[in-house]
């Protein structure tokens, strides 16, 4: 009997000058667990594509069950029996889970939904999901959702079955459950091919790996003959040390104290309820949550985008050195400043600035000679980004929307890295050595692979379009640094990187505050993690003794509690 | 189900068409030079075969159409140099992408101001302090004829592109108001040539070409060098972003419509100042829908847009020179002016995207 139930032959596709995909050649067995493995831009998702019939290749072949396929649509795929769940799904949100699922198919005779819910319900008892057919999308969390789109799949009698990163958007608990029907369902006869990165997921529930590298197929290998370290070198083609060193926190201070913010959309809906918490320099608070449970408003309210109901956000002033408002003080109201004995040296006697001039006295401030006195704390509350900034407060932020937000798609590295900057001075004129000079410097120091600094950022890839942000944002010498996802669509290289630099600004005694999605990372990172469901705080824990499963449960704390009224 | 698909031929699809990513700018050049050759062909041989005429000869008395006597030349780069004017007016409103389709509506205002200025006060001003005062006023009507829409864009987010095409209606009713009132009979205002600014060389063409040379590399420099037009360039590419970084986006937004909409205003000035020295609701001529394409076709930048503007006068001069002499319809000089830019516009996805077609042997390549 045959058991090879999908082979791909040679299978090339080109996008520009560029291979997504070289020769792959890659064979599915009936009843398996494949789990394709592999860096961002490896080719994965593209291979995939082309056999559920979203792209063509330009090369090669594709059988199924041993005769050669021609899949162009979607629909041809579903001809072939292959049925593919995407990232990011396609439902429609006013429809129940059965109205969804028999979208788009035309059988003959009549139409009755009840017919539908009943073989829904078969099919859900048979492999073990728990999914109500009358149950509208928008009533669904992220997990039901992706149910309906399993079994929508399997209502078309598929029999070969690709997700495409099922686990990013799920809890750790959720992803257990997944993996038991996904393993019920091979033991069934069907074959799943499952894209992910994250290796204890391979381990785990994988029959084989196909590990991509660059657009090529390394190799498949049993599962159960390899480990975790064999996987990364094949897929990195190389050695890696995958080590975060984390440094004990010293010279804690609390920099940013945040006490009670609440805030609603745009349709009146919470999406901060009385979140407070310490940003503290000198340690890496993460936060954790599932995707959209107020991560991003968090974030932004404390940059000054987003306007709060009530609550405060408290930015205590390093004591060291002096405000960056200083520059903007006229050289009058400096000597004001001055008589009043609000200026310092070193050991406590206040400076007097007659017969300096205001070069030297600057010349004092940038060596840190002069301190500040005015030990003042601000609220953030209610002020504009500008306004922020204005106060001497520098607040870095690597913003989940790399291009919408912390960079300008079109532009090249040297007018983005200007964005925070371009105002210095009093010329109409821009100033573009300065920022020519730092782009320069971030190319060599970060490895930012472009052709030139003239580039537009758009057609870097993902991880030096995240270099050139980070780096950004570094060099102005920020006191609080918040990052949202920002190894988000990175390969582990770079990625390390990134959490090497958010290290580095721990150790110098920024407030780094990490968003991320990756319990793993937050765990091994972090010094604290910071839960949120629902816009509220259901845990701080610490970093050090914490378990995935507890802040798993703190991530689904909220919807729990409320779910359980649906049922 | 299965079987029957597996039955099916295999069989490649004929033609599937995939992303550039990165073209050389030469491969560029060529797709477009080529793009305008094939519409020339093509509009010479319907033109042959309407006139039975040498396409070689009908494409010969464009080019004399154009540039036959000296006269024709200074026409060709004078209006070549106003509709340069226009664009370079709403480029920065493009840029911001705020759909500025406003121009005609600003450059008439602009008009308006300089005939009613020469109409009501021309007698009573000495001349020099007539022309500032109504360079001056001309430019701040245009100014606010763009920032109403630019207001109300800041402040409740109304559509642009459909509140700046009624205002060129409003500014056509208020220049038919005004011709009703004071205009003559047929409902025209004569000329008022006595307050024309001085003919330089042989007429107006010197100054506007000169003026608009110089409006140019100031708007190149503004819209490169300086901080406001990078904040133009931020605003546009995403707002989010601006905002981010503290720029104050409906200051921005309405700043460069005062910017868009006084240039135009300028331009309405020297329609009449150095031009009619009268006013007619034709007096933008659909310049300012005109000058839209010519911002795009040279992709907001100033000195490209010299180029499209060049080429599109060459044409609507050429072309209706053409039609005279061989007595088409006037219309034939827009078909074929549509012609030609359909074909660069449609070049665009080729240089886009790529179609291959079905290798007929594997090995072949």
């Amino acid at each position: 009997m045959n058991t090879v139930a999908l082979e791909l032959k040679n299978i090339s596709k080109k996008f520009g000058d560029k291979y997504a995909n070289k020769n792959v050649s890659l064979t599915l067995h009936h009843g398996e667990i494949l789990a394709i493995l592999g860096e961002n831009g490896s080719g994965k998702t593209s291979m995939v594509n082309m056999v559920a019939g979203i792209y063509y290749p330009d090369e090669g072949e594709i059988f199924v069950d041993g005769n050669p396929a021609v899949i162009t649509s979607p629909k041809d795929a579903f001809g072939y029996k292959i049925g593919m769940i995407h990232q990011h799904f396609k439902l429609v949100d006013v429809f129940s889970a059965s109205e969804n699922i028999v979208l788009g198919i035309k059988e003959p005779g009549k139409f009755k939904l009840s017919e539908v819910d009943k073989r829904v319900a078969e099919i859900t008892q048979k492999y073990g999901f728990q999914l109500n057919p009358q149950k509208k999308i928008h009533e669904m969390s992220v997990s039901e959702k992706q149910t309906v789109e399993i079994v929508k799949v399997l209502y078309r009698g598929a029999d070969i079955l690709i997700l495409d990163e099922p686990t990013a958007v799920l809890t750790p608990q959720e992803i257990e459950k997944l993996f038991e029907i996904l393993r019920r369902m091979r033991d069934d006869g069907k074959s799943i091919i499952i894209i992910t990165h994250k290796m204890n997921e391979v381990l785990s529930l994988s029959d084989r790996v196909a590990v991509m590298r660059k657009g090529e197929h390394i190799a498949t290998v049993e599962t159960k003959n390899t480990n975790e370290k064999e996987l990364t070198e094949m897929m990195m083609g190389e050695k890696v040390e995958l080590n975060i060193e984390r440094s004990e926190p010293k010279n804690l201070v609390d920099r940013l104290v945040i006490e009670n913010i609440c805030s609603k959309n745009e349709e009146g809906l919470p999406v901060l309820n009385n979140v407070s918490f310490t940003a503290r320099g000198g340690e890496i608070l993460g936060i954790a949550g599932i995707a959209g449970s107020g991560q991003r408003e968090l974030l932004e309210s404390i940059a000054g985008l987003l306007p709060l109901e009530s609550g405060s956000i408290i930015f205590n002033r390093p004591k060291k050195g002096l405000p960056v408002s200083f520059y903007h003080k006229s050289f009058t109201e400096v000597l004001a400043l001055a008589e009043q004995g609000k200026f310092h040296y070193e050991d406590g006697t206040p400076v007097s600035f007659d017969g300096m001039h205001h070069a030297q006295i600057r010349e004092l401030v940038n060596e840190g000679k002069i301190l500040f006195n005015e030990d003042d704390v601000t609220n953030l509350r209610d002020k504009t980004p500008l306004e922020i900034r204005e106060l001497g407060v520098r607040l870095a932020f690597v913003p989940e929307d790399r291009l919408g937000m912390g960079l300008v798609g079109n532009m090249d590295i040297v007018d983005n890295v200007m964005l925070r900057s371009y105002r210095r001075g009093k010329s109409v004129f821009l100033d573009r050595d300065n920022p020519h000079d730092l782009a320069m410097h971030l190319i060599k120091e970060l490895n930012i692979v472009t052709p030139d600094e003239h580039t537009p950022v758009r057609k870097l890839s993902g991880g030096n379009i995240q270099k050139v942000l980070v780096g950004r944002e570094i060099a102005a010498a920020p006191s609080v640094f918040m990052a949202a996802y920002p190894v988000r669509g990175l390969d582990i290289n770079a990625s390390y990187g990134i959490y090497n630099m958010l290290n580095k600004q721990k150790e110098q005694g920024v407030a780094v505050i990490f968003v991320g999605e990756d319990l793993d990372v937050l765990i091994e990172l972090c010094d604290r993690i910071v839960v949120i469901a629902s816009g509220e705080i259901t845990g701080i824990v610490d970093a050090r003794s914490t378990t995935k499963e507890e802040i798993g449960l703190l991530m689904t704390k909220n919807r729990l509690e409320g779910g359980s009224e649906n049922e | 189900m299965s079987k029957q698909a597996s039955v099916k031929k295999h069989t490649e699809p004929l033609i599937h068409i995939t992303k550039r990513t990165n073209i050389s700018p030469l491969r560029a050049i060529l797709i477009r030079a080529i793009a305008v050759l094939s519409s020339f062909i093509i509009m010479a041989l319907l033109m042959f075969l309407l006139t039975k005429e040498n396409p070689i000869t009908l494409i010969t008395s464009m080019f004399q159409g154009a540039f036959g006597t000296s006269l024709r030349t200074w026409v060709l780069f004078s209006d070549t140099a106003i509709l340069l004017g226009i664009a370079l007016a709403l480029t920065p409103a493009f840029k911001m992408k705020f759909w500025n389709c406003g121009g005609e509506g600003q450059v008439m205002v602009g008009s308006l101001v300089a005939a009613m200025m020469m109409f009501f006060v021309g007698d009573s001003l000495p001349f020099p302090l007539l022309i500032l005062l109504t360079l001056l006023l001309s430019t701040a009507v245009g100014g606010l004829w763009g920032v109403i829409p630019a207001f109300f864009k800041a402040k409740w987010n109304a559509n642009e592109t459909l509140f700046t095409l009624m205002m060129n209606y409003i500014a056509i009713q208020f220049v038919t108001y005004f011709l009703k009132l004071f205009g003559n009979a047929q409902g025209n205002l004569d000329p008022m040539l006595q307050f024309a600014i001085p003919k330089i060389f042989n007429g107006p063409y010197f100054l506007n070409i000169l003026l608009i040379l110089v409006i140019c590399a100031i708007m190149y420099v503004y819209l490169r060098f300086s901080k406001q037009g990078y904040e133009i360039s931020v605003v546009g590419e995403s707002e989010r972003t601006a905002k981010y970084f503290g720029i104050n986006v409906s200051r921005v937004i309405i700043r460069t419509m005062v910017i868009s909409g006084a240039l135009c205003g300028l331009i309405g000035f020297l329609l009449v100042a150095n031009g009619s020295c009268s006013v007619t609701t034709t007096i933008a001529g659909g310049r300012g829908f005109t000058a839209i394409l010519v911002s795009w076709l040279g992709k907001f930048n100033p000195i490209y847009m010299i180029l499209t503007a060049f080429l599109v006068v060459f044409l609507q001069r050429g072309t209706s020179f053409t039609g005279e002499i061989y007595r088409l319809d006037t219309s034939m000089a827009d078909i074929f002016i549509g012609a030609v830019l359909l074909f660069i516009i449609g070049c665009e996805f080729f240089i886009n995207y790529k179609i291959n077609f079905r290798k007929r042997d594997k090995e072949g390549k």
